[in-house]
């Protein structure tokens, strides 16, 4: 009786399918013959497809809730191999050896790659702070970002100054924006948030792209210089290397001060703010203070690697500083998990790598990376690596206290 | 015994509507005040006055923190209030269900300290020494009320009886001189109200502060406040200790009903 149900639920939907595609998967106007081709074994196709697809959606749906039911308390592998010393410390040396020596391995153009995903590896990590701890939905991130990258271009272009001078330059003036965008969202929450951010992401945009006068317009600005080492002419390749290791030592450096700001006072307060705003304000924290740390501290994050991306790419222009930026970055901190490092680290490798990897399939890649987003916000909602809460012992024995 | 906490002819209007209308109302040191009244009788929005949520449209509230000014706190800041010493719990529990127990608690500490963004990056002794004070303190704080085998657990995964009690200890945490509970036991068992009058006995022993709630459960009203106060249509219908309240005729008429005084 049940699989009768099952059956003709999926034929529902088969049926439904093939409708809602007939249009564009059917129906070809072929306009040099000026006659109309009928494909209808794309008709079967589709039927057959989207008629396993609704078992298999239906079945992994039920073991999901299953799931919930049985496992209250006990811990995922995933959690298991990030929470056991024994498991995750080799795994981390590995990994560690693997990245020293990346490199030397691969070709430049791999590097070259590699380096862009940790960009967006730190980019999440910083947007995270503001939607992943503090829960203020931005999607204007891009803006500082932009800053970030425009302060070093224009500033070189002025005053001749170099990449490690613009850097804390760079990453101060995407924090004082922050503060700036800040102010007027101090009262706004959810949706609201969003469409003031991705506002103001537009604005920056708009202005760099118009402003000739100030920012060269579409055309952008180039000749930007790689960062220097001490002084060395290094070649293309050797600046390449240099780059990538340079990312990696702000990777680590980004994840040490995140790490260090979740589990403090700070950190702390950002989750209260997240969890219940009132609640948060009846417990004395300074909501003002508190929101304009988060979008401040995570603005320095896209300040910093604006710095780095300019002299990365040695050219910018505002074509890279779009709102499918901004969703990019935000889809990495929500596919990786809110407020999970570990999460951050995996989408942006996956999400960014993986239109790299797979080339052939490029004219799918949207397709696929939509299909991705609704399929993990089905069945796995908290993100690939959920944020656990740090645990804390205490041995006072409880009589003696009190 | 010295006044904490006074009411002016305190109003609230919104739109049309008068929530509160020329309340007076005052809460001494050591005392446990209750307030109550039917629903819709603006006892929370007194609450939400007092700790700055709303701003009054009329009238004063002073404090009289010890060994402070007496102060003003008309609109308020919610966060200042707090951090003068008056912290509060919700009508519909408000923890940070996310959170770990001990982490709503410790929440309650963050404007008892100080360390900010560099503290939390270099950790440095200071801030190191702070952690660890708002670390035990907040283990103390559920201590008291109970939970201190469940320091590691999700808020949100508590049973109903200890949400509630989680949110006087992080209340507590903040180490108030005043503690406004909005019905405390509201939702809980006999056997629940029973501990919860006990525990807010022992709030006012030991740690010495004055509470002032908002309570619907009679037994308990009667049972463990010192005075009552009783608002009805946002006024101030009738005040005094329980055995007056009791026998008062306008309140049994307003919010009692006639069969209490002989179930009572």
């Amino acid at each position: 009786m049940k699989a009768l149900t099952e059956l003709k639920k999926s034929i529902v939907v088969a049926v439904w399918f093939m409708f809602l595609t007939f249009p564009i998967m059917v129906i070809r106007v072929n306009t040099i013959e000026k006659i109309i081709e009928w494909r209808w074994r794309n008709m079967i196709f589709i039927g057959v497809g989207s008629f396993l697809f609704s078992f298999l959606w239906r079945y992994l749906l039920e073991r999901k809730q299953k799931q919930q039911e049985v496992q209250k308390g006990t811990r995922s592998w995933g959690t298991l191999i990030l929470e056991e010393p024994k498991i995750y410390r080799p795994l981390l040396a590995v990994f560690a050896l693997f990245v020293l020596v990346f490199p030397f391995i691969f070709s430049t153009y791999q590097t070259n790659i590699m380096t862009t995903a940790l960009m967006y590896v730190i980019l999440g990590l910083g947007l995270n702070i503001v939607v992943g701890l503090a829960g203020l939905l931005d999607l204007g991130y891009v803006a500082f970002y932009a800053v970030g990258a425009y302060s070093y271009a224009l500033i070189n272009y002025h005053f001749g100054l170099g990449f490690w001078a613009v850097l804390p330059v760079g990453a101060l003036l995407a924090a004082f924006f922050g503060i700036l965008l800040g102010f007027p969202v101090l009262r706004l929450r959810g949706d609201y948030l969003a469409i003031v951010t991705l506002g103001f992401g537009e604005i920056i945009r708009l202005i760099l792209e118009n402003w000739n006068a100030f920012s060269f317009g579409p055309s952008g600005i180039a000749h930007i210089p790689r960062p220097g080492l001490l002084g060395l002419n290094l070649t293309l390749n050797e600046s390449i290397v240099y780059m990538y290791y340079l990312i990696i030592l702000f990777c680590l450096l980004t994840i040490f001060i995140i790490n260090r700001l979740q589990d403090s006072r700070i950190g702390r307060a950002w989750i209260a703010l997240r969890e219940d705003e009132i609640a948060c304000q009846a417990m004395g924290i300074d909501k003002t203070k508190t929101k304009l740390t988060a979008f401040a501290l995570g603005a320095t994050w896209a300040g910093m690697v604006g710095v780095i991306f300019a002299a990365k790419t040695t050219f910018v222009n505002p074509a890279s500083f779009t709102f499918l930026e901004s969703a990019m970055i935000l889809s990495i901190v929500v596919l990786g998990g809110m407020g999970s490092i570990v999460g951050v680290f995996i989408a942006a490798m996956i999400l960014i790598l993986t239109p790299e990897y797979l080339r052939a399939f490029s004219n799918y890649r949207m397709l696929l990376f939509g299909a991705v987003m609704v399929l993990m916000m089905v069945f796995r909602p908290q993100g690939i690596v959920p944020n656990v809460r740090r645990t804390y012992k205490f041995r006072i024995p409880e009589k003696e206290v009190r | 015994m010295k006044n904490l906490l006074e009411t002016k002819n305190l109003s609230m209007v919104f739109g049309g509507l008068r929530a509160i209308s020329q309340v007076d109302l005052d809460v001494r040191q050591g005392e446990i005040v209750a307030l109550i009244g039917p629903n819709g009788a603006g006892k929370t929005t007194l609450f939400n006055c007092i700790t700055g949520i709303y701003s009054p449209t009329e009238g004063d509230i002073f404090i009289f923190p010890p060994e402070k000014e007496k102060k003003r706190i008309n609109g308020i800041m919610i966060n200042k209030a707090t951090e003068l010493g008056i912290a509060r719990t919700f009508q519909n529990i408000r923890l940070f269900p996310g959170m770990s127990v001990l982490e709503n608690v410790m929440i309650g500490r963050h404007c008892r300290s100080r360390s900010g963004v560099f503290g939390a990056v270099v950790r440095d002794a200071s801030t190191r020494h702070e952690e660890q004070e708002i670390i035990d303190f907040s283990y103390q704080m559920l201590l008291k009320v109970d939970l201190a085998d469940q320091v590691n657990e999700m808020a949100k995964n508590l049973p109903y009886g200890a949400q509630r009690r989680l949110e006087i200890a992080r209340a507590m945490a903040t180490e108030p001189f005043l503690l406004l509970l909005d019905e405390p036991a509201a939702g809980m068992n006999p056997r629940e109200t029973q501990e919860l009058k006990e525990l807010i006995d022992r709030i006012r022993k030991e740690e010495g502060i004055s509470i002032l709630m908002i309570e619907h459960d009679m037994k308990m009203v009667m049972g463990v406040s010192d005075r009552i106060f009783v608002l009805d249509y946002g006024e101030k219908i009738a005040e005094g200790t329980p055995g007056e309240i009791r026998e008062n005729p306008v309140v049994i008429k307003a919010y009692l009903g006639e069969d209490f005084s002989v179930n009572a």
